[in-house]
């Protein structure tokens, strides 16, 4: 999987389609969103990825408490910072797409919050790794908090955003988005080619960092041999 | 394995049917203009330019760590 290629090719024919059907295809017409509602196709996209890849990472973090391997721990290190890459552009075009839409940029919408603290807790997670110096001990004290960062993103995330009156779309309900603003045309595009198109791009560069890791750790054995 | 397959294809299909939007009072404004002049093209061609770009990059990074990989039997 790690050094195949055909998943490459997928994911660089899924975001093909989703830019180019993203930008011509038909969208339906609603006030305010105007054409802005193709963002569908790229900010939600981030989110998922997030989601996505801070899943992943806690699997590897379980697994490594479990084995002892350090092998996981790197690809747990490796997924939380794609989720980490995502996340940070999933808001930055959240707040570009606000601006336009909301008035401003960052208007403190409990969305906004949750996601921010979010992030947050998982920067938190990378300054703990940086702080411990022996890697064995670095390994296993990261692998417990990313549980304890993981569990955090239910209430900023899932939680909290569905208590509270927001403006960002599906208020009240799912804090993602409103399935009633998307017709059929737009779900073609977004679930079989946006997602996992951005997920198979993620998950590249992700396996990059990893093969990028062992390398560095062969080099140092080898070396110390 | 074939009905899974079938299963899903369907399952996409069914999204496809859609009902008309409501009545409207005023067309809300969308960008028409831009694609009847055909220019919405010249933004699609500058974003799968970069897109590609920035797979090339990738391929090529990629390449350089299998390189490397052949090189030291990982």
């Amino acid at each position: 999987m790690l050094r195949q290629s055909w998943w490459k090719i997928l994911c660089i024919v899924l975001l093909l389609i989703t830019f180019i059907a993203g930008f011509l295809g038909n969208v339906p017409a609603k006030p305010i969103l105007n054409e802005t509602i193709r963002n569908l196709y790229f900010h939600v996209s981030m989110w998922f990825c997030m989601m996505i890849f801070f899943t992943v990472s806690l699997v590897y973090s379980i697994k490594f408490l479990r084995s002892n391997k350090m092998v996981h721990d790197w690809y747990a290190l490796a997924f939380a910072q794609s989720g980490i890459m995502f996340g940070v552009l999933g808001l930055l075009t959240g707040m570009i797409w606000a601006g336009y839409t909301w008035g401003k940029p960052w208007s403190n919408d409990p969305k906004q919050i949750g996601a921010a603290i979010a992030l947050l807790i998982y920067f938190a997670y990378l300054v703990l790794r940086n702080s411990l110096t022996d890697d064995m001990r670095k390994a296993k004290t990261s692998a417990v908090y990313n549980v304890f960062a993981y569990a955090m993103l239910f209430p900023t995330i899932w939680i909290i955003p569905r208590m509270v009156e927001s403006l960002h779309p599906g208020g009240m309900g799912n804090p993602a988005l409103n399935t009633d603003d998307i017709d059929g045309r737009m779900r073609m595009i977004f679930w079989p080619a946006a997602i996992p198109g951005w997920t198979l791009l993620g998950i590249w560069i992700t396996t990059l960092r990893i093969r990028l890791k062992m390398l560095e750790e062969h080099k140092l054995n080898t070396q110390s041999r | 394995m074939s009905k899974f397959i079938t299963l899903l294809v369907f399952t996409f299909l069914t999204v496809l049917l859609y009902a008309q939007d409501g009545p409207k009072n005023e067309p809300v404004q969308m960008a028409d203009f831009m694609r009847s002049n055909g220019k919405i093209y010249v933004v699609v061609a500058v974003v799968v330019t970069i897109l590609v770009g920035l797979f090339v990059y990738l391929v090529s990074v990629d390449r350089k760590i299998s390189k490397l990989e052949k090189g030291s039997k990982v």
